[in-house]
């Protein structure tokens, strides 16, 4: 039994996380969330799988299943650009639909995070892989 | 001063929901490109956005590097009374810049 609980433990330490993600990534996406868990679900974000010029890449982050007056901000990271931080929306009292568009830059290929915080402190994710042909000027 | 365009309805049925769509000239100089004489070129972006409708928040915002020059922002309002959209952008170097919209709810 004991060596059992070990094995266990042991195999949830030593296995890799499902995705690799940078710390920075991480770290930033901690920093949004406050400590909450992240789920997976939820938040919409759309993004062309395929990116022709990552100087202006045309993004859409939403959340569809939630009633509006339940979101309270949205964010969204990225992987390999010199700073994980893209955007970070705060609704206020006045907003409708909580969803919110905007134009990126892409430093090269790579994995965008958006991440929804509700009202009862829970945070929700949807990560996306793009794949990009010319990347911004860093950034 | 900076040039805007700001496509916001004049007017609106109560209860309605109002999309609004602002677009700020600027350079969003992310301060990680090299310039012509292989120096960095300083950082210049816009950090802050916000949007308020008759001082009430619709939305704050806050830019970081990775968003693309002109910085280009869509969101949506529930028009509950007629008044003023305040529109106001904040950077490094002091960069401000306020922009106002009427709009009349019926």
């Amino acid at each position: 039994m004991k060596r059992r609980a070990l094995i266990l433990a042991a195999s949830v330490v030593l296995l890799p996380p499902a995705r690799a993600t940078p710390e920075a990534m991480a770290a930033a996406i901690r920093s949004f969330t406050e400590g909450a868990p992240l789920r997976e679900g939820k938040v919409q974000l759309d993004v062309a799988p395929l990116v022709d010029n990552g100087n202006t890449v045309p993004v859409t982050i939403s959340v569809p299943g939630a009633p509006a007056a339940e979101v309270a901000a949205l964010a969204l990271f990225n992987e390999r650009n010199p700073q994980s931080d893209v955007l970070r929306v705060d609704f206020g009292p006045r907003a409708a639909t909580r969803s919110v568009s905007t134009r990126i830059r892409l430093a090269t290929s790579q994995q965008l995070v958006a991440v929804a915080r509700l009202g009862d402190g829970s945070c929700w994710a949807q990560r996306v892989e793009v794949v990009v042909t010319l990347a911004a000027c860093i950034e | 001063m900076a040039r805007t365009l700001i496509t916001a309805p004049s007017g609106a049925r109560r209860g309605e929901t109002v999309t609004l769509r602002v677009l700020l000239q600027h350079p969003m100089e992310s301060g990680y490109r090299v310039g012509a004489d292989g120096r960095l070129l300083p950082r210049d972006i816009v950090r802050r956005f916000s949007c308020s409708w008759n001082g009430e928040r619709v939305v704050a915002v806050e830019l970081f590097p990775a968003i693309a020059a002109n910085p280009y922002l869509e969101f949506s309002a529930l028009a509950l009374d007629s008044g003023t959209l305040d529109f106001v952008w904040e950077g490094d170097h002091g960069f401000q810049h306020r922009e106002q919209r009427t709009i009349s709810v019926t």
